[in-house]
Order: structure tokens, then sequence, then C-alpha cells
């Protein structure tokens, strides 16, 4: 396994008291793997990420317990300069918001170039010509003359492709792409996906792909994993969760997307909102806003029940919500 | 820079059906390529070429920088502009006025009080540069590690800061000038350094707190850069405008500054040549030779206005939200 999260816990002092973002997450990728981690803002996942990269702002942020393998090695128990070395080599991030994630007083190729300057010791002049090696790679035309070029000067799906450049520099083993097309506007977005899958394959890197778009997901994941309040609440082949899920909440979630043959009905909402972290509900974390609710859900924790094999869900009903 | 259209064609046409959707599109996916105000020119435009671009146009600059290179000028070569000798005075001709070859007339000791005004301008010029570099260089350093680093050097700091700004100037430079010897443009820039810091300080603090919560200082640790490279290479470049602002601004004033304890005694001394010392000696005799006092003085005007001037043109040309 390449990387593997154990009971993982992250939480964060605030003046009001702690606020548990993460509380025991669970997840596995494999080389060449595409994992989809989706969820409302605030259900976790971004900070799951932020965790397994080591970007963590520590404090606030603490993680009482849990193991994040990669390659073997628990990252939580190495030194930050051992992680240092791991960051952007073995492992990269691609963030959400591309011109925000690129320093706007830097060319496109000083920053490029940086990563072969940063881990390989590399020239100030040969390391531009890896970057114009990597936009090409990323399908920038005019490579040669845009290396010199400002962000700003990009377009916003260029300075995505510039990001996932950067990101792939140093061929890594793994990739976190946190929404990496929230900012773009649809059709952008489908070509920055598909490149994306189209250089995972190539290089057989594992892919934790951050969401909450249910449709960018279905092309590209190989498996989900849905969080909520901080748990993961159901993880599933992605085939197998679009055509029966086994959680309230996944339900309602694909329920809410629009489709043709819905015309001029109401679209479905999950009611409610999702719980303050400061104050998690007892019990199953989603009882107040489910349909399905019973006294159970409101006292005891629904642990992660195996529904099926590689597939498991969180829900004192799953076999009620697989039938339903 | 040609993107490839067809999937926004594609889209438009089989989503609305209307072609005026479709030259939307295609118009939009054209626009994005070229950044606004770029006219045609595709040359490769950082912040500092942005702001360069604006400075030669802006009016302020030009006046403001032509009387700053005189001033750099006659500091540098005095003799190019006044053939006579600023410390040459002639008691006989004390207070006299303006007369062929003396255009400025003569102060009180008899010396040409033209000569002694282009002479002053390299004490002033001096203080002024010696002390906005002493100052900029401190204080963002300090400031800076501070707002990276932040915990207790940051409080440290912060409270160091404070003591300072409860320094009265005036009173600070008579203590400190009478303590510390000398009659050179050297304890007066000390001086200046030494209150000054804590205004740069504060100002690099903040704004290196503001750039460290860019997502591209993140980005770039994720793709591990250490606390040396964030700080020099993705923090400092985008913390250090609001700096260079200040630090323009603040150089007329320590110009002014400079001429107020020459005045008060303390700061420059004969025979340095300065425009403080002799607006201290003119003052007395403001009603009988004014001319006296009004040279120097003005001169000082000009120069502080010069380069306050040149600041609010830098702050202007690096400050996009006042565009």
């Amino acid at each position: 396994m390449l990387l593997e999260v154990r009971d993982l816990h992250v939480e964060f002092k605030t003046r009001d008291g702690v606020a548990k973002a993460v509380n025991g997450v669970n997840y596995s990728v494999d080389e060449g793997e595409t994992l989809a981690v989706l969820g409302e803002s605030g259900s976790g996942k971004s900070v799951t990420a932020q965790a397994v990269m080591g970007i963590l702002d520590m404090p606030p942020g603490r993680i009482p317990q849990g193991e994040i393998f990669f390659q073997g090695k628990d990252l939580l128990k190495l030194k930050e300069d051992q992680r240092r070395k791991i960051r952007g080599a073995e492992m990269a991030m691609i963030f959400q918001d591309a011109l925000s994630s690129l320093n706007p007083v830097l060319s496109v190729g000083e920053q490029l170039g940086e990563m072969f300057v940063v881990h390989r010791g590399m020239s100030k002049k040969d390391s531009r010509a890896k970057a114009v090696e990597l936009m090409d790679r990323v399908r920038i035309p005019a490579a040669k003359e845009r290396v010199g070029q400002y962000p700003h000067q990009f377009s916003g799906g260029m300075r995505q492709r510039i990001m996932i450049a950067m990101a792939l520099a140093l061929e890594p083993k793994l990739i976190i792409a946190d929404e990496p097309t929230t900012a773009l506007d649809v059709t952008v977005q489908a070509q920055v996906m598909d490149l994306l899958a189209e250089l995972q394959r190539e290089l057989n890197m594992g892919l934790i792909l951050i969401t909450h778009d249910l449709g960018v997901v279905a092309d590209v994941a190989d498996k989900i994993a849905v969080m909520y309040a901080g748990r993961i609440v159901e993880t599933a082949p992605v085939k197998e969760i679009y055509a029966n899920p086994a959680h309230p909440y996944t339900k309602g979630l694909l329920e809410s997307i629009p489709r043709l043959d819905q015309k001029g009905q109401e679209l479905y909402a999950i009611k409610g909102l999702p719980p303050n972290l400061l104050n998690i509900p007892p019990g199953c974390a989603f009882n107040p806003r489910c349909p399905m609710a019973q006294d159970i859900c409101r006292s005891k924790v629904p642990p992660l029940f195996d529904v099926a094999e590689g597939r498991q869900s969180a829900c004192h009903f799953w076999k009620e919500t697989l039938d339903a | 820079m040609p993107e490839p259209t067809s999937p926004k064609d594609d889209l438009a046409v089989s989503g609305a059906g209307a072609g005026g959707a479709m030259d939307l599109a295609v118009a939009e996916g054209t626009s994005l390529e070229q950044p606004p105000g770029s006219g045609k020119s595709d040359k490769a435009r950082s912040l500092w070429s942005d702001a360069w671009h604006d400075l030669r146009r802006n009016p302020v600059f030009i006046v403001s920088g032509l009387i700053i290179a005189f001033l750099v000028f006659i500091s540098l070569w005095p003799s190019a502009i006044a053939s006579g000798d600023p410390l040459a005075c002639d008691l006989a001709k004390a207070q006299q006025g303006s007369q062929p070859g003396h255009p400025f007339g003569f102060n009180g000791q008899g010396c040409d009080v033209y000569t002694r005004t282009v002479y002053g301008a390299r004490a002033s010029v001096t203080v002024g540069v010696c002390a906005t570099l002493g100052v900029a260089l401190l204080g963002s350093l300090l400031g800076g590690l501070a707002g990276f680093f932040g915990g207790w050097f940051d409080s440290l700091l912060s409270r160091i800061t404070d003591v300072f700004f409860a320094i009265p100037v005036v009173l600070g430079g008579l203590v400190f000038l009478s303590v510390v010897p000398g009659t050179t443009v050297w304890p007066v820039i000390a001086f200046i350094v030494l209150l000054g810091w804590p205004q740069i300080a504060r100002i690099a603090r903040g704004s290196v707190i503001t750039a460290k919560q860019n997502d591209y200082v993140q980005a770039a640790r994720a793709l591990g850069a250490g606390n040396s490279r964030m700080l020099l290479r993705h923090i400092s470049p985008n913390a250090i405008a609001p700096v260079i602002v200040v630090a323009t601004i603040a150089l007329g004033t320590y110009i002014a500054l400079e001429a107020t304890l020459s005045y008060l005694g303390v700061g420059l001394r004969p025979p340095t040549v300065s425009w403080g010392i002799d607006i201290s000696s003119a003052s007395a005799y403001v009603r009988n030779a004014p001319h006296m006092l009004l040279w120097p003085a003005g001169a000082l005007a000009i120069t502080v206005l010069a380069f306050i001037m040149l600041g609010d043109a830098v702050r202007d040309a690096l400050d996009p939200k006042l565009r």
C-alpha cells in the first residue's frame, strides 16, 4: 500500500473550545489508484489531506492520535526536515485556486524551476529548460515563449495546468488534489481533469482527489470515501456507490444532483446544516438531518460495517438504505 | 495564445443553440489569454516593471526625481555651481544683501549664503539617505523575522518597539547627541536609525504576516520549500512594497529632523556646513536680514518636499488598491 491513514484525529484549539475536525479517519491509496474524498465544506477532507502533507498549522492544529504510513514509514514520527524532503519529491499537492497558489512576483518558469533547484540542486539555467519541458507536458502552448511570464498573464485553466506541472515536476508517488477544478469553468474543468488522469496513468501515481463535486468523481475515481463531520461514513468502489448508496448521507448527496429526467420538479436538498465541530451531536453525527434516524442513532456511534467486498458504511441501517 | 477552443464551441452550440452564445464563448476564451491593459505587448510584466511603467508617466515623480537628481549632483560636486569657499568669511560684509557675484547676500559672519546653501545639501542628503538605508535594513530585518517566526521573539520585539515609540524625538536627540561626541554626520545618522527602525519594523512585521498567509506560501511549503527559501523568495518580495513606500516618505522627514537637531545645537556642528546650522544662526536676525534665513530654509523645504513627493509617487505605483 502506498499510503495508509489509520485512525487519524485532528483537532484545533479555538477560543470557544476544541474543534474536532477529523475524528478517526481511515483510508488507503495504492500506486496508480484514484481515491475520491467527498464531503461538504467543513467535513474534514482538506484537513486530513493537510495532515498527510504535513502542512497543517500546529498550533492551533494538533494530531492527538493516528498514524500515516507512506511507503511503510509513519510520517508522524519523522522529523520536520525529513518530511520536507518527502514533500514535493515523493508526495505533492495541487491546490484549489491556482491564481492565489502561484507567487505573483515570480515568473512561472522560476516557480517551476524552483522544484529542481530545491530538491535536485540544479542550476538556474538547467531548471529553466526543465520548466519549459514541464509546461509542454501539461500542454501549455508556446511554452518556450511563455516561461518568463507571470501568473496573472495566464488564464485560469492554464494556471491550474502550471500548478499540476509543479506538483508533477519530480514525478512523485502520490498526488493530493484539493478541489483542483472548483475555481474553473465547466469546459476547462473537464480538460484539466482529463490531463490529470492521463498523467496519473502515465506515471502510475496514487491520486487523492478531494472534491464536493460528484460529477467530477464519476469518470476518474476508482473508489470513493464520503466524509461527514470528520469521519468517513461510506467507502465503496465508484460504480457501486452511484448505483446503490449504503448511507443515507451519500443517498442525499446523489439525490441532490440535478438530473435531466427531473425537469420541472423541485431539486432535493438535505435538510439542516452540517454540525458545529465544537459540538458534534452524540451518536451518529448525521442523525439530526437523517430521514431514517431512530433512537439508536442518537445514542450509539455507528462503526464502519462491512457491506460488501471493499465496501463499508457507518450506518446502523445500511441494509435498509441499500434496499430502499 | 491559441487555447483549444473547440470544446467551448461544442458546448455553446449544443447548449444554447444560438450563434450569439457561441461568439460570446469564443470572445471570452481569447480575452482570458490577454491580461487587461496589456495591449499588444506580450512582454512579461512583474509588479516592479508595472510600477516603473506607472512612475515614468507620473508628473509628480518626474518633478521630484529631477529635484533629487540635482540635489545629489550638488552634494557630490558642489564646486560645479559654487566657485567660492563656504568657510571663507569676511566680517566686513556681515548681513549684507544681494550684490553682483553674491546673489543670496552674506550671513552674520560675512560668509556667502549662496555657497553655503549649495554646500549644505551634502549634509542633508547624506543624513537622509544613510539614515533611511539604516532604518530600512534594520527595521525590515527585525520586523520580518518577528512576523515570520512569531512566538516569543515577536512579543519581545513588539514591546521593544513600544518603548521606542514612547521616546520624544527632540528630547531623545538632546540626550543622545550630547552623550555621543563628534561633529560629523555619523552620530546624527546613528540616532535617527536608533529611533526610526521601530516604525519600519512594525510595517515589515505586519506585511510579512499578511504575505505569510497567502496560498502560494502554503503551496511552496507543500512542494518542499524550507523556511529560508519561503522567507526570501516567496514572502519578502511580496512584503517589501509598504516598507519602500514608508522609507521613501520618511527620508524627507529625516532630513528635516537633522535640521531640527542642528538648529538646537546638538546635531551637526560648525565647521560642518548644514542648512540647520545656518537657519539656527540666522533666526535671531530674521527682521533685519531675512535673506540669511530664507535661502537655507527654502532649500530645506524644497528638499523635504521633493522626497515626500517621491514617496507619494512610489506609493501610488506600488499600491494596486489605490489605482
